[in-house]
């Protein structure tokens, strides 16, 4: 199954950050093996456009289409047999101390 | 035509579980599988009763069961391997070349009780998938309409699908991360089926899983201990409540109904339950179901293995129960201490257990108006009517 993980930012991060993996050796051991297809940190959301287009007419608003405190500041595309091996590569993920990450599996 | 309809009961309740989770495993289909697994004891219901009960009647509704899918999903023209598959599906299933076969229903159990599921779903696929409990009295006992149960059963399985939940059991460390939660929703069964006014067929039930999660994972002392808590609990039932339905204390209860089966069976389970969480709650009951009279208690015990549970995790549901077994051991004084350290921070603040138990050691240590002003709070702060029948009850006594 493919899942597309969102790493986001959270109001609560762990206390303690030290304990969170490295990122570099996460993305080098998941692209070995061949559970991360494709993946990328993203701008800040003030680099965000939104569009819309409304009776015809194309609306662009300048950053995400929702203010929120918790953010989406990057992806990764996996590959994985099921939730549970989605889960261990997830919670490997610095992110998943700092912040949260979300797993939304992809239809098909 | 009784005994037809009664091996039916028995077959069914040994063999549904295992035909519903080795159909989930070849066509990945719930609703199919309880369906077809449903139809098969329907059948069974019918031609027993004119045909003679078969001499193996798990098998006879397996293949029953599996005759049905094919069926279904022939008609659906589903891919061929896993018609042959199911071609292939007997009951018992033959032994493969090699051991480390893992049982159809050690997977169900995992999957139903996946922590990617709300916990309460988890609670009602158990119920459903694995134990064959009918939609309508999960419903009852969730308070919602079978409607609403239906969905939420529905929205589960969908989920297991959709979000690629795997149908298989955790080895190795996820083994050890994942069965706490597994035991922890057969714990919610069980207590719902034990308490004041829950369902008292899941009690039996949840003792049913447990024994089958025992006897699958024999060496994981915890399904031991669980075990054992559920049987020592249950051994009570009978005397329990008074003739009015009312819940009596242990010390009030009629010793000689209490079963005596199931407390030599949960006894003897503890010698491989270990020290865990529900090993230790198994111990102490131990303590009370071997105890001849209520004076014969082994108090010091109880309150050695909740020492054990402080350390383990000092809720104050623990600490609690802690002080009033401190209480007995060792006099009230040496209670009302530690209670007075269990409530500080004012987490029991008007929690009827805390008040009562507060009120019983103050009558024990000879101050008879502050337990009895104890005893009438303790029972303005409870919701149920019997147990405040009781409660004003000790007022008077103490005050007498």
């Amino acid at each position: 199954m493919k899942y597309m993980m969102l790493v986001c930012t959270d109001t609560e991060p762990d206390m303690d950050p030290s304990a969170a993996p490295d990122i570099e050796q996460w993305v080098a051991e998941r692209d070995a093996n061949g559970q991360r297809v494709t993946g990328s940190r993203f701008a800040p959301p003030s680099a965000a456009t939104t569009v819309r287009v409304r009776d015809g007419e194309l609306l662009l608003t300048d950053g995400p289409f929702a203010e929120t405190k918790e953010v989406i500041v990057g992806f990764d595309l996996l590959e994985c047999a099921d939730l549970d091996e989605a889960v261990e590569v997830a919670r490997a993920h610095p992110m998943a101390y700092a912040g949260r990450i979300e797993l939304r599996p992809l239809v098909d | 035509m009784t005994d037809a309809a009664g091996a039916v009961a028995a077959a069914g309740a040994e063999a549904y579980p295992r035909i519903v989770a080795a159909l989930i495993r070849v066509t990945g289909d719930w609703t199919l599988a309880e369906d077809c697994a449903q139809e098969a004891l329907a059948a069974a219901l019918e031609r027993w009763p004119r045909d003679g009960v078969p001499g193996n009647p798990g098998g006879w509704l397996m293949t029953t069961a599996r005759n049905r899918a094919v069926d279904v999903l022939r008609r659906a023209a589903v891919e061929r391997r896993k018609l042959r598959e199911l071609a292939l599906l007997t009951d018992p299933e033959p032994a493969p070349p090699e051991g480390d076969v893992v049982d159809d229903r050690l997977r169900l159990i995992f999957t139903c009780c996946h922590p990617a599921l709300a916990l309460p779903d988890r609670v009602a696929l158990t119920l459903r998938t694995i134990a064959g409990v009918p939609t309508a009295d999960i419903a009852r006992a969730f308070l919602v309409s079978e409607s609403a149960m239906t969905r939420r059963l529905t929205r589960a399985k969908t989920r297991i699908a959709a979000a690629g939940v795997p149908y298989r059991v955790p080895t190795g460390s996820a083994l050890v991360e994942r069965l706490p939660g597994v035991l922890a929703v057969l714990y919610l069964l069980f207590t719902r089926g034990y308490d004041a006014d829950g369902e008292p067929a899941f009690a039996a039930e949840a003792i049913r899983l447990a024994r089958l999660l025992h006897e699958l994972l024999p060496q994981e002392p915890e399904a031991a201990g669980l075990l054992a808590l559920f049987l020592l609990h249950h051994s009570r039932r009978a005397a329990r409540r008074d003739p009015a339905g009312d819940l009596l204390t242990l010390d009030e209860q009629d010793r000689s109904r209490w079963d005596r089966v199931g407390i030599v069976e949960g006894v003897a389970l503890l010698d491989r339950a270990g020290h865990g969480p529900y090993a230790l709650q198994a111990r102490v009951a131990a303590c009370h179901a071997t105890a001849r009279t209520a004076a014969d208690t082994d108090w010091p015990a109880i309150a050695g293995w909740y020492d054990h549970l402080v350390r383990l995790g000092p809720t104050p549901v623990v600490r609690l129960n802690r002080a009033v077994a401190h209480g007995y051991a060792y006099g009230p004084a040496a209670g009302l201490a530690l209670l007075a350290e269990a409530r500080a921070g004012g987490v029991l603040d008007n929690y009827p257990p805390a008040l009562a138990a507060e009120a019983e050691l103050t009558a024990r240590h000879g101050d008879r108006d502050r337990a009895a002003a104890l005893f009438r709070a303790a029972a303005d702060a409870v919701r149920s009517e019997p147990e405040q029948r009781a409660l004003l009850r000790r007022a008077a006594d103490v005050s007498r």
